[in-house]
């Protein structure tokens, strides 16, 4: 026990005196949530709007308020013939320019029918997408209004309800995104490195001969990723709840259990890559390469994975983020308990398991 | 109850043809020597000459493909444990860590092998005095000069007073005055009774051995003390003990 003790004190004065790596290791998280949450918004919000209106009546102003009056278009210019449309958008002043028809009140009141063009700038097509969608939504409002009381006697009304995330929130879909990557990134890759340091500096040797048992030095390496992960996930939680806003519908606790299976399952790997290196920088390119680039892209963190191709969806099965992802979303989002995530649980466990029992034995090899 | 009586009869190393094979190739040959307590026992040869291999059978860190080796009375097969407990071993590549403070380096290590925390106080303060380190004792080892360093990190090897201690080219880089200073700490260690298994490449080093076996191609060629060596081979230089047999090797070095 006294072996396992001094041994952990040392890891810690390892991670304490190498002052950048910590700090880059607590502000990472900070930086990310800040970084996805304001930054690298997929929401659409004060779309600036161009407008061209030859003639100004009272539907063409109506309709031009509404859109000004919605969160999500601000109207920047007000244009006045066909020619500056393109100025427009070469300058990026704008996303999105209508263009009004000529005395449009008047044709809509006299032949019932008026048109606008919403030209939109789809660089990026999601984008561009939604905010023209925003704007023909508001453009029908009015229509709505325009007719008054209902004359027609068959209407259907769709009612559409936004569950879970009534708001739209990009945050609800990133939060358990970020969760996901940034444990595997401090237990997988900081595990890893932390272990194949000792065999680049030659100090693995005068361990291994000393009485110290492997699953000491294990033990110990982990220990410290193992606290620095559960502050992570702390300062993940608060962020999130306080900054964003995005609170934790379900049962806290059965967040905190899957979560700390997903941290035990990212050590694991960490072990396990740091018996297949040598240099800290192969352990470093095989958990950047091979563990962040599939959770950025196959955890459906970014890109939903049922657009992807059956082989990648496939291939998406074997990453763990996955499932930590859908059931932090299960539990965190959609307020349910742990036995809505059995399934994710399992699967972790086996993962784990199977990754441990795989890297002890790898470890266990090298020694001889 | 092959394993009792080296210590009676005052062997602390004793090989019996030890062998190591990596698929078919024969790093180590059936060697066999023995090593008496309080010896300094000097293990040469060219780079890939087998040196290496041996002592990490030695040190329970490599199992062997053939042979019997019994160490500190221990069976290096099957007693790993017990080996590594009776044993220190100071590496070629430097063996403490730079980013620990020296009496961090000393608690650790003392740690690791199960002293109590009294003694380990007791000894941390007597190494400080004899080594003159008083100033050191909270600088980092990184910042330290590399004989300091080799000094320091010998001292914690035998902090635990094993029975033997390996020394894997301890002086590899080191000036002179240092070398000679850390042959002083190996004559203090084998009065207390620590037998010295040592590397070197250097060739007055082995003059100051006890023994000195000479292994070429995974095969110990000579063995006896430098004297008779130099006799034996009609040369006045181990160097020159050295090149003659150094000169049949057909392996290439690594």
């Amino acid at each position: 026990m006294k072996q396992l003790l001094s041994f952990i004190r040392k890891e810690f004065y390892h991670i304490l005196r190498d002052k950048t790596t910590m700090m880059i290791l607590l502000l990472m998280p900070i930086i990310q949530i800040i970084l996805f949450g304001f930054a690298l918004s997929t929401e659409v919000k004060n779309t600036e709007v161009a407008v061209l209106a030859p003639t100004n009546d009272e539907a063409t102003s109506r309709i031009i308020d509404k859109i000004n009056a919605s969160a999500y278009f601000d109207v920047v210019a007000t244009i006045h013939n066909t020619d500056e449309i393109q100025p427009i958008f070469r300058d990026a002043k704008a996303k999105l320019v209508m263009v009004f028809e000529d005395h449009f009140a008047e044709r809509l009141r006299k032949t019932g029918k008026a048109h606008i063009q919403l030209i939109a700038d789809a660089t990026d097509p999601n984008a561009a997408t939604s905010f023209t969608f925003y704007a023909s939504n508001i453009i029908a409002s009015y229509l709505q209004e325009l007719m008054g009381p209902v004359t027609n006697p068959y209407q259907i009304m769709p009612e559409v309800k936004m569950l879970y995330n009534p708001q739209m929130l990009g945050a609800f879909n990133f939060v358990p995104g970020v969760l996901g990557m940034i444990m595997l990134l401090i237990c997988a890759m900081m595990t890893s490195i932390a272990i194949v340091r000792e065999k680049e500096m030659g100090t693995m040797e005068i361990l291994l001969v000393s009485p110290m048992k492997p699953i000491y030095t294990i033990l110990s390496k982990i220990t410290p990723y193992f606290v620095l992960s559960c502050v992570n996930f702390a300062t993940i939680m608060l962020l999130s709840v306080y900054v964003l806003k995005v609170p934790v519908a379900g049962s806290f606790i059965s967040l905190v259990v899957v979560s700390l299976l997903y941290i035990f399952l990212s050590l694991a790997l960490g072990l396990l890559v740091s018996t297949m290196t040598n240099s800290q920088q192969a352990a470093m390119l095989i958990s950047g390469m091979g563990l962040m680039l599939p959770v950025m892209l196959l955890s459906g963190m970014i890109f939903p994975v049922e657009n992807m191709p059956i082989a990648l969806q496939w291939l998406s099965d074997i990453v763990p983020a996955k499932w930590y992802i859908s059931a932090v979303k299960t539990i965190m989002i959609k307020g349910l308990g742990i036995t809505a995530v059995l399934k994710e649980v399992a699967i972790l466990s086996l993962m784990s398991l199977v990754l441990v029992g795989v890297s002890l034995k790898k470890f266990k090899i090298r020694l001889e | 109850m092959n394993n009792i009586p080296q210590i009676k009869s005052g062997k602390v190393i004793s090989a019996e043809n030890l062998t190591k094979k990596f698929g078919n190739f024969t790093a180590v040959d059936h060697i066999s020597f023995e090593v008496e307590r309080g010896e300094i026992f000097g293990f040469l040869g060219a780079n890939g000459a087998g040196k290496t291999t041996a002592m990490r059978m030695l040190c329970g860190l490599s199992i062997p493909t053939g042979g019997k080796g019994i160490v500190a009375g221990f069976d290096i097969e099957s007693q790993t444990e017990l080996v590594k407990k009776n044993i220190g071993y100071m590496s070629q590549k430097f063996s403490l860590y730079d980013d620990l403070k020296v009496w961090e380096n000393i608690e650790l290590f003392g740690g690791i092998y199960g002293m109590k925390d009294k003694e380990i106080k007791e000894k941390t303060d007597e190494l400080m005095k004899v080594l003159n380190f008083e100033n050191e004792r909270n600088s980092l080892v990184g910042s330290l000069p590399l004989g300091f360093k080799q000094k320091l990190a010998f001292s914690v090897s035998i902090l635990h007073s094993p029975q033997v201690v390996f020394l894997d080219e301890p002086t590899g880089g080191v000036d002179p005055i240092t070398r000679r200073q850390f042959w002083e700490l190996i004559y203090e260690a084998t009065a207390k009774g620590i037998t010295v298994f040592v590397t070197t490449h250097y060739m007055d080093e082995a003059e100051y051995c006890n023994r000195v076996s000479i292994m070429v191609d995974g095969k110990i060629e000579a063995l006896d003390s430098p004297i008779n060596l130099k006799k034996q081979f009609n040369a006045t230089s181990m160097d020159e003990v050295f090149q003659q047999l150094a000169r049949k090797s057909t392996r290439k070095a690594d």
